[in-house]
């Protein structure tokens, strides 16, 4: 029986990350990922868990604690956020081309600048070629449920790839919610031992981890790690089925809201999901046929079920919660429109950038969205592809 | 799966390689020859050399060996010719030649 509980987003991941009982803990503070560290400091205190806590002096640093940590053969974790996650930089390549199954806790904050706290995803985005395996989460509830997944997913032998499980900053790190929890016995059940083939201590076998690859070779490397990034689409959904049948709660790649019959809809990640259901209710109830497809897995990217989903829907906006500087839209556009490229009769598609450094997203503005669909849909004349949502301007802006 | 670095070369398959380059055993880079990286070649004259060692410990390729408490000749599929045995033997028992001379 699940535990009913109302808990913040960082709680429930710190929960989670209690009740798996890692090998290391290495993390820096930075809003609005501090709390993670924070009540894992006081587990460790108080002899819940049995975990190294290690405190360092920089992002840097824990990634390169993890590393090292997880090249011994240990089970390690890490949370940040924003600048913290762009200190990394260096060391998310080095896990993931070391193919070391890692496990960050990722509270999205715009990236600086100008400096803001905010939540937006520019941070994880970021990083999202660096061979990390990203899972996005709605509430609190989906944040718990990923983290449970995260290192079954990573450790599975043929995809060997470190995991980020993100979740919105403020808006569900911080935002008391209803949850179910298991229980202790049930999560270390389903979860398991890591039992890696190879590593550095506890074994008879000698182990070098990361040397380095010449031309001959490093691009044979590369492409191992693209093809286990290929594996690991099954080993999401064999973990997510797993999950079911000892939890009961679903999850796949992408969660279809009221989209099997949709004539407009949306494509978005995260928290905003929340407010875009609502707006579907809402235009349905006046009999719209709105439907939201909300991305859980972002790497890989399930490009082919996501471009079967959105098929028979007559026109798309993708919402991108980061800016991608590119001149031509945000990076989930982006693979959203090559994923629908080689459909027979592909979908209009929009980009619409918004919530940028926690810009407020309501309802009116889905609702702004979808009436803007509804126009494309009518007269099959896209306009303006790329365009950004909520900011102020001194012209009429097309949303 | 455990390969052994003895296997891997330059014409063995993605799929044959261990990921990430991980090796699962120890003294592999004696299977890398490093000496074809040489531009200097040094050359030790026996005669000369009063086997005190010295140069040795300061190889930083472990291309000088030893048995029985006396220095054979250079490996020279592992010298790359940096010249540091050369600076620091006080006997002038090496010399550095152009690699590629007869």
């Amino acid at each position: 029986m699940s535990i009913r509980e109302r808990l913040s987003g960082n709680e429930a991941v710190a929960t989670a990350m209690r009740q798996i009982d890692p090998d290391v803990f290495a993390a820096f503070p930075i809003t609005p990922s501090t709390e993670i560290p924070q009540y894992f400091a006081q587990y460790v205190a108080d002899g819940r868990v049995g975990t190294e806590y290690v405190t360092v002096e920089s992002e840097h640093s824990s990634m390169s604690t993890c590393v090292g940590a997880a090249a011994a053969g240990a089970r390690a974790v890490t949370a940040t956020s924003s600048c913290g996650l762009a200190l990394m930089y260096e060391m998310l390549y080095v896990a993931a081309s070391a193919r070391l199954p890692i496990t960050l806790a990722c509270v999205n904050r715009t990236l600086t600048g100008p400096i803001n706290i905010n939540n937006d995803h520019s941070d994880s985005m970021g990083a999202r070629d660096a061979g990390w395996i990203q899972l996005y989460a709605e509430n609190n509830q989906e944040a718990y449920d990923n983290f449970l997944q995260a290192m079954r997913i990573a450790e599975t032998p043929d995809v060997r790839l470190p995991i980020m499980i993100c979740q919105d900053g403020f808006i569900t790190s911080h935002a008391v919610e209803n949850i179910l929890l298991e229980s202790d016995e049930d999560v270390k059940r389903f979860v398991g031992e890591y039992r890696p083939e190879h590593a550095l201590i506890g074994r008879d076998t000698p182990l070098a981890v990361g040397p380095y690859d010449t031309c001959p070779f490093c691009m044979e490397h590369k492409v191992m790690l693209a093809e286990a990034m290929k594996n690991a689409k099954r080993a999401v959904l064999d973990v997510a089925a797993d999950f079911e049948r000892s939890f009961g709660r679903k999850y796949g790649f992408f969660e279809e809201y009221r989209l099997s019959d949709a004539e407009v809809a949306l494509v978005l990640i995260g928290s905003t999901a929340g407010t875009a259901k609502a707006c579907v209710d809402a235009l349905r109830a006046q009999g719209v046929r709105a439907g939201l497809l909300k991305l859980r897995v972002f790497r890989p990217f399930p490009a082919e079920e996501l471009a079967a989903a959105l098929s028979g829907v007559k026109a798309v906006a993708v919402m991108d919660k980061s800016e991608g500087n590119s001149a031509c839209g945000g990076p989930l556009f982006a693979e959203v429109s090559a994923a629908c490229y080689e459909l027979e009769r592909r979908p209009k598609l929009i980009d619409v950038v918004y919530g940028l450094a926690g810009r407020d997203c309501t309802t009116a503005d889905i609702e702004r969205v979808f009436r803007r669909l509804l126009r494309i849909a009518e007269t099959g004349e896209t306009g303006a592809r790329y365009v950004h949502m909520g900011q102020r301007s001194n012209r009429e802006e097309a949303l | 799966m455990s390969v052994s670095a003895k296997d891997i070369n330059e014409q063995t398959p993605w799929q044959l390689l261990t990921p990430g380059g991980e090796i699962y055993e120890g003294g592999t880079a004696r299977l890398t020859l490093t000496g074809q990286w040489r531009s200097d070649r040094p050359v030790w004259d026996p005669a000369a050399c009063k086997q005190c060692l010295l140069c040795v410990p300061f190889c930083p390729d472990s291309s000088i060996p030893v048995t029985d408490k006396r220095r054979a000749d250079f490996d020279y599929d592992h010298c790359k010719g940096c010249g540091i045995c050369w600076k620091v033997c006080p006997f002038q028992a090496i010399r550095m030649e152009k690699e590629g001379r007869p």
